[in-house]
């Protein structure tokens, strides 16, 4: 990519238009948008980032070639937008756990929601809030999830890529077990007992955790078809207690389906 | 106060932002103005809240760095080692050595990564009057292609020691997963010199930009070492007689709930509001800075003190120097540790923990029981803290320039805002800009 400055570009035809939306989130996966830092502005040559908040006050109107959705719906007025945003797009986006998986603060839906307001605020009256934290696509269709807590920068560039060009993205939907043996990486819970996700995970982020020496925590959320009960019963025999188990089941895809039932078998066996 | 006919003669407006632009976070402004005089000022926080603090009660205490750096993904080190300081301070367990140094390394990059982001992508816009740092790039090539370098850097360091830039998992109470050898460190030595470079001239462009004159007193407050710059450990203190452990931090900073805010307000005991971020350490910890900063800093006008706002900007580009010379140090002073990480055994108790993330101090208190379960958890960010002083800083601001036109004024006020780097995220717990003139 050159990195000619924007001036002299002719005027072809139409840029696609881009809009990025937040809900309840860390910023972290539209953040990972401006750590694109060596292609950034060559993505911003081939596209309009018509509707950016958190990088720019301008603001175009809608419709959207592409918009990126990140975060879950916690809010009554949230459910609505999102309506709005998917009524505005030809194409819609979910990145990271949260917008897939209702991320980390979908472990209210196994709580009382009331009692967690009660604690954080000192006055609970001026809180709304939904009982439940929930993906995206429970509530507009979805085009592509895109998994991970953060997304992965390479992945992001391959879907906006894919989408623009009109074509199928290609993101692995295998587990991460087959990412750590392509890269050579020894597996953690052979050769050093140290239970890890990576056999029920979706590959993408570059095989982190085990090439640092820990299990994976199953940050980019359930593989497809994964077999969730024999992963959770090696960590038994690998000295993990019910509740370890339950807790990592519980962590930033707490809502995914395959994850969320398993944590419940654990919770009742522990209880 | 100035006040002029030839601009707004009606004798009410209102200045509103429904969704505040370059912060991280979900905010608004509203500003009621009568007779040229300001009446309302609400920095509205509607983040939806996420119940962090609800959710960890019951986690086990090991899992706290990884759980809490999804507060935010701007500034994960803060929580990350937070979160560790407080949980190794229960466990009786004190961290030093290499590991340590480690740790200001990390956090070194994330500064890094973090304040360019600010000064280049967020602020600059503002001062040169474009829109977006993309905008600003047709324009200024040169310099923000430098910017998307240094930060670069910054997240290069991250990703080094942290496996990723944002939610970095080499983190754990009691050090790291996996600590890099010498060789590995000393890969990322030309880069931090570049930087450094890069960094020096940043400040000496800052310092060209057109600030408002716009003085202020402020209750500055920042953690404290006698031996470094205030990053990992130290007394809480500040400029009007706070100097006391983090533990006591309870006692002399008191959250408030007010209705128009998903985020807690600060303020100091038996005071007003606290101002934290880089200008309140620049202020408390001027004589911990190197010699070349104190030198950059004098160079670019800056008093021992500073106390506009608006050149938060330079602080945060001195700070960015600081940050790659003591990464340069302790990369070339590195010796790799025999273990990664100390044993950490949990015992019941309470533990107290604070750093000072890019925008100020981010504080930890939780208590845990024999297991390492914990029963309770409180964390301040620092844009949560500071929110009180912004409002502050608008209520001074609007009728000093009460006669721009609504645009302009909206757009100043935003400024004025994004002088905190406000990270709305992490406060929620934790904003809308709207201007009533009505």
């Amino acid at each position: 990519m050159e990195k000619k400055s924007t001036e002299t570009q002719s005027k072809p035809k139409r840029k696609p238009k881009l809009a990025v939306w937040k809900f309840a989130s860390c910023d972290g996966c539209q953040l990972s948008l401006l750590d694109c830092e060596d292609k950034l502005l060559a993505v911003a040559g081939e596209l309009e980032i018509a509707n950016f908040p958190e990088a720019s006050r301008l603001v175009q109107k809608g419709p959207y070639d592409v918009s990126l959705v990140e975060g879950s719906i916690t809010t009554a007025h949230d459910a609505e937008r999102i309506h709005q945003i998917r009524k505005m797009s030809k194409v819609l986006i979910t990145i990271g756990a949260c917008a897939t998986g209702g991320g980390v603060q979908a472990l209210r839906n196994f709580q009382d929601v009331n009692e967690f307001v009660r604690i954080v605020y000192a006055s609970p009256q001026y809180i709304s809030t939904l009982k439940t934290s929930t993906p995206i696509d429970e509530h507009v269709f979805v085009d592509f999830e895109l998994r991970g807590c953060p997304i992965s920068k390479s992945q992001l560039v391959e879907v906006i890529c894919a989408f623009l060009n009109g074509r199928k993205p290609n993101i692995p939907a295998y587990s991460l077990c087959v990412e750590c043996k392509r890269q050579g990486v020894p597996c953690v819970m052979v050769s050093q007992g140290i239970p890890c996700l990576g056999p029920v995970t979706q590959a993408g982020c570059g095989v982190l955790c085990p090439s640092y020496n820990r299990g994976c925590y199953g940050c980019f959320g359930p593989m497809e078809r994964p077999n969730v009960a024999a992963c959770c019963e090696q960590w038994s025999k690998l000295g993990a207690d019910n509740g370890e188990i339950m807790r990592v089941m519980r962590t930033f895809n707490a809502h995914a389906d395959e994850f969320r039932k398993e944590s419940m078998r654990y919770e009742n066996a522990s209880n | 106060m100035k006040n002029n006919k030839n601009g707004n003669t009606r004798k009410s407006r209102t200045i509103k932002v429904d969704y505040l632009a370059r912060v991280e976070g979900e905010g608004g402004l509203f500003i009621k103005v009568r007779d040229n005089k300001v009446r309302d000022v609400k920095l509205r926080i509607f983040e939806p809240p996420r119940f962090f603090e609800a959710f960890l009660r019951g986690r086990h205490f090991m899992e706290t760095p990884d759980i809490t750096a999804r507060i935010c993904g701007i500034c994960p080190i803060a929580y990350q080692l937070g979160s560790s300081y407080a949980m190794e301070d229960a466990c009786g367990v004190k961290v030093d050595g290499p590991i340590r140094e480690l740790r200001r390394l990390i956090y070194c990059g994330e500064w890094i990564e973090s304040h360019v982001l600010h000064v280049f992508m967020l602020h600059a816009p503002d001062f040169l009057g474009f829109e977006d740092a993309i905008q600003m790039a047709a324009k200024y090539p040169d310099v923000v292609q430098r910017g998307l370098r240094m930060k670069k850097i910054g997240n290069d360091v991250m990703t080094l020691l942290g496996g990723r830039e944002i939610h970095p998992i080499n983190v754990k109470v009691g050090g790291f997963y996996k600590v890099p050898t010498r060789k590995e460190l000393s890969g990322l030595m030309e880069n931090l010199k570049w930087g450094l470079d890069a960094a020096k001239q940043t400040v000496e462009l800052v310092a060209t930009f057109p600030f408002p004159d716009f003085e202020q007193e402020y209750e500055f407050v920042a953690i404290h070492h006698p031996d470094e710059y205030g990053l990992i450990e130290g007394n809480l203190v500040s400029n009007r007689g706070i100097d006391v452990p983090i533990s006591k931090y309870d006692d002399h900073l008191i959250e408030e709930h007010v209705e128009h805010s998903t985020a807690l307000h600060t303020r100091v005991n038996g005071r007003e509001s606290c101002f934290l971020g880089p200008m309140a350490r620049y202020c408390l910890n001027y004589e911990q800075l190197t010699p070349l900063a104190k030198e950059l800093a004098k160079a670019a006008g800056l008093g021992r003190v500073v106390n506009n706002p608006f050149k938060s900007i330079i602080v945060r580009a001195i700070e960015t120097v600081y940050a790659f010379e003591e990464a340069i140090r302790i990369v070339e002073s590195y010796e790799m540790p025999n273990k990664p990480a100390f044993d950490v055994e949990p015992r019941a108790g309470t533990g107290y923990g604070a750093t000072e993330a890019p925008r100020g101090i981010c504080y930890h208190r939780y208590t845990i029981d024999d297991n390492g379960i914990i029963q309770d958890a409180k964390i301040v960010s620092p844009t949560a803290a500071n929110q009180k002083t912004i409002e502050k800083d608008l209520w001074n601001f609007v009728p000093q320039n009460v006669d721009l036109p609504d645009e302009k004024l909206k757009w100043q006020c935003e400024q004025a805002i994004r002088n905190y780097d406000p990270c709305i995220s992490c406060s929620t717990h934790f904003l809308n800009l709207e201007v009533d003139r009505a």
